[in-house]
């Protein structure tokens, strides 16, 4: 009955894999790339790269920590710089990983199946990123474990009224959320792996790393469960980070950040950044590993809506932001505000925040846009670009100019904090490029559910 | 009766797809034998009830865990600062629940999902380094393409030579003995 309709179907739905997998097949080419297939050249030079960015990191830290935070920029009136900036567009893109795992999984999009697993693996990395760096904005990092409440002999409790400290739960937590749930999804993925092992060694640690899973229907059936609490569990905890990092600004009294659409807008900024970021990942691992066939244009347009939609929720905060700043709120200080985020010396940041995060994804309205590889990856770094600078707008041009103009300044980064920077991007691509070779990148159980003949034929 | 060399602990039987192990699962049960085990690649919801598998207690434990941790999360706030350590900031009262809020979620988020997690493997009884069907060879396709059902020799009804000859009944691609 359901014949004739799939040829009207695949014009309309592209495929989310190619047809003509088994259950052999996909198990082989997932796991080749971590077994049997010699690892690319072009791997190493990956790798070479990103750790050479990564000891640019390492230094960084080493000279804050001998020479203190001066090194940095920042100053008076501008005392949070490139480190909350930073630490907010990391954690942002963390969120669409998230999202892809535990929202789409509720939703019933199966499509994410492809890119949860590296999606996932994404989001614990830039999770890493983040949580440096409010650490190193300390002054004194090496205290950092002051911040959680625990039983000193100086008989002092941490401030449970201020967000600085719901930050360190909400980041904490998704940081332990995040990696059970990655890790636990690799479980099955472990004992396939540790099956087809070859090496006593590989055996040896996959083994250990697969707890001894072995397919069980009693073990799947809790597994489901758990997987789907989880996922549960994620969804509004997600939301609540995002939130969470949104009233480090929101419950202050500063112009540009006390304002009740902060949360809203931080958490659909967060996914649309995190997208942008999948994006702008899967197309060069889809490429160098040939996994087309796994992460198709289905994938890629799909991205590419939910970006368009996330960017248009973003295109409202903004919008809010100005109405209320001009317009609304009557305040002459919030008025000025906006008018020097707009003008002010720091006016082209805002120009190209405008044209990267709203104007330029307006292109994907176009299918032939959304159809493009090459267009598609252009545009996801202008937007990973363009949260960087709304982040920049949000954090500095708010800060540099408050109620006094006898407190006024201007902040610009020293190359101590770019160095830091581009260090935790090299942490990030370090991370990734290990994960590439050693785990499998694309959830095989998954996929395996996704073919045909994982379907049971019931004859009543 | 044939000679049984080493200590059996049951019989497996493969299968080619999750349809067949599903039909067999359930003849399997329908005959009677209880103390069975299927195995399968990847999740499927039919094979859990084929085995007479039904709910599980996984949802009680992370609802417990979840009530435990947001207890804990207020409980530790409204401790620290309203009774150990009570500072008057801007003339808020020392038990200002609506900013202990975040916190107590948070925490109510991470017990659970600690208790879903630990839950899971302590339930299936993992980490389990050791499975007595890790012996049958062809046991390792359970994680690739083959589906595998086993009937444990501790079932009442399991004969050697009655079990296998119902196994062979159900058309599986092969029957082996699995060793303790």
């Amino acid at each position: 009955m359901a014949e004739p309709e799939p040829i009207m179907a695949e014009k309309e739905v592209l495929p989310i894999i190619v047809p003509g997998y088994t259950f052999a097949t996909v198990t082989d080419k997932i796991s080749a790339i971590v077994l049997t297939r010699k690892t690319p050249r072009g791997w190493y030079f990956g790798l070479a790269i990103s750790f050479a960015l990564f000891m640019c990191f390492l230094y960084a830290v080493s000279v804050l920590l001998i020479k203190g935070i001066g090194v940095w920029g920042v100053n008076i009136p501008v005392g949070w710089g490139f480190a909350i900036v930073n630490f907010v567009w990391w954690i942002g893109i963390g969120h669409a990983g998230t999202l892809i795992s535990a929202i789409l999984l509720l939703l019933k999009q199966d499509w994410r199946t492809s890119i949860n697993r590296f999606a996932e693996a994404m989001t614990l990395f830039a999770v890493a990123c983040a949580g440096v760096y409010p650490v190193l904005h300390l002054g004194r990092p090496w205290l950092a474990y002051w911040l959680f409440p625990y039983p000193n002999t100086m008989s002092i409790w941490p401030q449970f009224r201020s967000p600085l400290v719901w930050d360190v739960f909400a980041v904490s937590t998704y940081a332990t959320v995040s990696l059970m749930f990655w890790f636990v999804g690799l479980i099955p993925d472990l004992a396939t792996l540790r099956d087809r092992a070859t090496g006593k060694v590989r055996k040896v640690i996959y083994g250990m790393l697969a707890m001894g899973w072995r397919g069980s229907a009693r073990h799947w059936s809790r597994y489901e469960t758990m997987y789907l609490l989880l996922a549960g569990l994620a969804t509004p905890l997600v939301v609540s980070v995002h939130t969470v990092v949104s009233f480090d600004f929101a419950i202050s009294i500063l112009p540009g950040w006390h304002t009740t659409i902060f949360p809203p807008y931080f958490v659909a900024g967060a996914i649309y950044s995190g997208f942008a970021m999948v994006m702008t990942l899967s197309i060069p691992i889809r490429k160098f590993y040939h996994l087309e066939d796994f992460i198709t244009m289905r994938h890629l347009q799909n991205m590419a809506k939910v970006m368009l939609a996330t960017g248009l929720i973003v295109a409202y905060g903004y919008s809010m932001e100005i109405f209320m700043g001009l317009l609304y709120s009557g305040n002459p200080h919030e008025r000025f505000q906006m008018l020097n985020r707009m003008t002010g010396p720091y006016g082209i940041f805002y120009g190209a925040l405008i044209l990267c995060n709203i104007l330029t994804p307006q292109l994907m309205w176009m299918r032939k846009v959304r159809n493009s590889v090459g267009a598609l990856f252009v545009i996801s770094i202008i937007v990973n670009i363009g949260m960087w600078l709304e982040r920049f707008v949000i954090v500095v041009v708010s800060l540099h100019r408050d109620f006094l103009p006898s407190s006024w300044g201007m902040y610009s980064p020293t190359r101590f904090d770019w160095l830091t920077y581009v260090g935790t991007i090299g942490l990030f691509l370090t991370l990734l490029f290990l994960f590439l070779r050693f785990l499998p990148a694309i959830s095989i159980f998954e996929i395996r559910t996704m073919l045909p003949a994982a379907e049971i034929k019931e004859k009543h | 009766m044939k000679q049984i060399r080493t200590p059996l602990f049951g019989l497996l039987a493969e299968f080619e797809s999750p349809t067949d192990l599903v039909r067999a699962a359930r003849a399997t049960y329908e005959a009677g034998y209880r103390n069975i085990d299927a195995y399968s690649p990847f999740p499927i919801e039919e094979l859990s009830e084929a085995i007479g598998f039904g709910h599980n207690r996984l949802s009680l434990i992370v609802l417990i865990g979840g009530i435990i941790g947001g207890l804990a999360g207020f409980g530790l706030q409204y401790w620290a600062a309203g009774i150990t350590y009570p500072i008057n900031v801007g003339g808020r009262p020392l038990n200002s629940w609506p900013a202990f809020i975040p916190i107590t979620f948070e925490m109510t988020v991470l017990f659970a999902a600690l208790a879903a997690v630990l839950g899971m493997l302590a339930l299936n009884g993992l980490p389990q380094p050791y499975h007595p069907a890790f012996n049958v060879p062809r046991f390792a396709q359970a994680s690739n393409d083959r589906f595998f059902l086993l009937i444990a020799k501790a079932d009442p009804h399991f004969t050697h030579e009655g079990t296998l000859e119902f196994l062979k009944s159900l058309n599986p691609r092969e029957v082996s003995d699995v060793d303790r």
